[in-house]
């Protein structure tokens, strides 16, 4: 059976990646495999003991000294993990999710994910974790690191859950939205639902022709489509048209560009993902 | 590497690591100047070999938060080179042990630490403590009671004053209250100045001042050969302490050859070979310290305040070196493994004493762990080969015997596996099922063939059954060992 893999943290945007997953769920029939990832924090000694001696079998009194320190930590640690799980599957179970696993990891969410993900379809992610929810804006320190790293659509859920029946694909003609746009087709995720495809950029044959193939095959899968040639930089002329037609989910190829280039003039994903209020589907 | 994991390694911790730092350093200078001593060669060999190596060893060395310096183990093993030959070849020893270090990590030799047992490692932690104790006692030879009171106080200072604060590192008050008596008093004890140069400036590369012939080669060999052996040993079994501190891993590979480089690095700046310490590193873990930048700022700290306070160190008498370094023989001895001794089985107390004894008496840990690694090789052998049984039936019929050889059959087992059979019963057939046996190597097929010449001539007509499973061990260039079902072809049959 196909999985989804759905990251929480016991933050405020956890509830709505259960919501999320149990709604993706139902759409592509699979189950869905929580995952709460515990940081690797190593213990960090009492800083007062500068002393500078080693007394009488220095060695393994420090190590009972430090092990002391984690145990605490950690056991404390994990039965926070063990409650944000169960409260996790109570919530799915109550969506009407039969099939739920849960797997508690150590280490960092980059490397979880990456170990994880082989198996799964989709990976559901809040947009925000557990210590980023004092700004609106903010996109947690976590998401663009994971979004870089995987392989597989990545959801990135907002803060709730609203119904979603209308979607917007955005299409460079590039090798990560393609890969979108073939996935969209071939997958029965959002059949059904009315499909918006949009590209912006320099007015030109060229690109009205990427626009006219897109929504062509997209109307071959199946999809009512409707096409809109903007203008403006794709961040902002993605976020208006989404505004102005009452878009529900974004459909977008993540990171197309270098890093060294994103470092420079910022990158278009991070920028949409950040003043981005509504879900989002992306793909490398 | 990649960028992000370099800056967690230098940047992660950089509070705690400057502190640390700080303690290391204060705590480096009097083991570079007593382990200077202990070489024969000034002060400054000792104290520009701790910073070029703490520098060089935090920007490749395999394991973050680990201390590398001059240490006893290694300053003890080349007395005899510096007292017939010289700095220079010391020097050119240094670069040369450096050199063998790179290739044994080039190598990846590092795996060989697996064959030194627990018992061995704790047999040369404690003889480590033992010849760093005795190096202090020349210092108390011709002094009067002031050196003995002196040193009596310093440990009480070192080990009472943390009670009253940890804030200040009890080595340097320790110091720094011994000085001010010594001052003040004049006993006319011995002081660091009085050790040889200390260093004025900082170190400048230079090529040791060797004739570069064949003998020169062959006179610096075997102290290199022995110097890069125990310098390996010492700083794997520091990173393996350190890895089990911060319960964190590291590349025991990388550690061997960033060593090496550390020496190499050491030998053309004028400094003497040296490897981890077990003592420093456990300090800077203790004291916060759990990257790079620790041993980075511990190395700079150290020249800085040789430097700035070279006047004053010149006035530290030995009788506070000797304390710190007392309590560095107590702290990197393994007390516990004494009250072990009742405890653990004998074998393994044997081959820990066994270690002790051979480095005490040769003063050289690379012949005490050999002689510890040999004699746990050999209690090994010889609790294995109590795994072989040989099980016998006579048939219904009387006339045939089945034996079944349960086991492992090698060198060490060969003579009872051909004890356990008799040839005495007059009988006319015999069975041997070697489907349960292991034969390990020649010895075992040479006392088979025994057994088998033995049987005929007693006029029984001998079958050996599975003789082709039980000697698939004898092979060495088996090549099963990376395939998933390697355990099952090589055991269970």
């Amino acid at each position: 059976m196909k999985k989804i893999l759905a990251c929480i943290d016991g933050s405020g945007f956890s509830d709505s990646v259960c919501a999320h997953a149990a709604w993706l769920s139902g759409r592509i029939n699979a189950a869905v495999e929580l995952l709460n990832v515990l940081p690797y924090s190593p213990e960090r000694a009492s800083l007062s003991d500068l002393s500078g001696t080693i007394g009488i079998d220095a060695s393994s009194e420090l190590l009972e000294q430090l092990t002391q320190a984690d145990e605490v930590r950690a056991q404390l640690e994990q039965r926070k993990g063990r409650l944000i799980l169960k409260h996790a599957e109570q919530r799915l179970r109550a969506e009407g999710v039969l099939e739920i696993t849960s797997i508690k990891r150590r280490g960092t969410l980059t490397e979880t994910i990456s170990e994880l993900e082989n198996d799964a379809e989709i990976i559901v992610i809040g947009k925000r974790g557990e210590f980023a929810e004092f700004d609106a804006m903010h996109i947690g320190s976590n998401l663009e690191r994971v979004a870089r790293a995987v392989s597989k659509p990545l959801f990135v859920t907002p803060a709730s859950f609203h119904p979603i029946q209308k979607f917007l694909i955005a299409f460079d003609g590039g090798a990560s939205s393609t890969r979108a746009l073939e996935y969209v087709i071939s997958n029965p995720l959002l059949q059904g639902m009315e499909c918006h495809v949009v590209t912006v950029g320099r007015d030109s044959d060229e690109t009205r022709k990427t626009l006219g193939s897109a929504a062509a095959k997209l109307e071959r899968g199946g999809y009512a489509v409707r096409s809109s040639f903007e203008a403006g930089y794709p961040d902002e002329a993605i976020q208006s048209y989404a505004a102005s037609n009452n878009i529900d989910l974004l459909v977008i190829g993540a990171y197309g560009h270098s890093r060294i280039r994103d470092l420079i003039i910022g990158s278009t994903t991070t920028s949409i993902i950040m003043s981005c209020r509504i879900p989002l589907l992306l793909f490398r | 590497m990649s960028f992000s994991r370099i800056r967690l390694e230098w940047l992660g911790n950089i509070r705690g690591d400057l502190l640390a730092g700080m303690v290391v350093a204060l705590a480096l200078i009097p083991e570079a100047i007593a382990f200077s001593a202990i070489a024969g060669v000034d002060p400054k060999i000792g104290l520009y070999a701790s910073f070029s190596m703490a520098v060089v060893i935090a920007v490749v060395g395999g394991r973050p938060a680990m201390i590398s310096a001059a240490t006893g183990a290694m300053a003890l093993l080349m007395i005899t080179l510096v007292k017939e030959h010289g700095l220079q070849y010391l020097l050119a020893a240094t670069v040369l042990t450096g050199i063998f270090q790179v290739l044994a990590g080039v190598f990846k030799l590092g795996v060989l630490l697996r064959f030194v047992s627990r018992s061995v490692m704790t047999g040369f932690v404690n003889a480590l403590a033992i010849l760093i104790f005795l190096a202090q006692l020349p210092e108390f030879a011709g002094t009067g009671w002031q050196m003995y009171a002196m040193v009596a106080l310093g440990l009480g200072i070192i080990y009472l004053f943390p009670r009253i604060t940890k804030a200040i590192p009890s080595p340097l008050v320790c110091i720094i209250a011994l000085s001010a008596i010594s001052i003040v008093a004049g006993f006319g004890l011995r002081t660091v100045g009085d050790m040889g140069e200390l260093p004025s400036q900082l170190p400048a590369f230079f090529f040791p001042q060797i004739p570069l012939t064949f003998e020169t080669l062959m006179i610096i060999l075997p102290y290199s050969l022995t110097l890069a052996v125990v310098g390996l040993l010492e700083s794997l079994m520091t990173a393996s302490i350190v890895d089990d501190l911060t319960d964190t891993g590291s590349d025991k590979n990388r550690v061997c050859w960033g060593q090496g480089a550390a020496n190499i690095v050491t030998g053309f700046l004028g400094g003497m070979a040296g490897c981890a310490m077990i003592g420093q590193s456990v300090i800077n873990v203790k004291s916060g310290g759990r990257g790079r930048l620790s041993t980075f700022f511990a190395g700079g700290f150290l020249l800085f305040l040789i430097l700035v306070l070279g006047a004053w160190v010149r006035q530290i008498p030995m009788a506070a070196l000797v304390s710190v370094m007392i309590m560095v023989a107590i702290g990197t001895f393994s007390w516990s493994s004494l009250a072990s001794l009742r405890t653990h089985p004998k074998s393994s107390s044997l081959v820990m004493a066994a270690t002790v004894i051979v480095v005490v008496a040769t003063h050289d840990l690379a012949k005490g762990v050999f002689a510890g690694v040999l004699i746990s090789a050999l209690f090994f052998a010889r609790k294995v080969s109590r795994l072989l049984s040989v099980k016998s039936k006579l048939s219904e019929e009387g006339d045939e015997r089945v034996y079944h050889v349960y086991g492992q059959v090698f060198f060490a087992s060969a003579e009872a596996f051909i004890a356990a059979f008799d040839f005495k019963e007059a009988i006319e057939k015999v069975r041997i099922d070697l489907t349960e046996a292991h034969f390990w190597d020649i010895s075992a097929v040479s006392a088979l063939d025994k057994v088998v010449l033995k049987f005929r001539r007693e006029g029984a007509a001998v079958e050996l059954v599975g003789l082709n499973k039980a000697s698939a061990t004898i092979i060495d260039k088996l090549a099963v060992h990376d395939k998933p079902d390697a355990f099952e072809r090589v055991t269970d049959h």
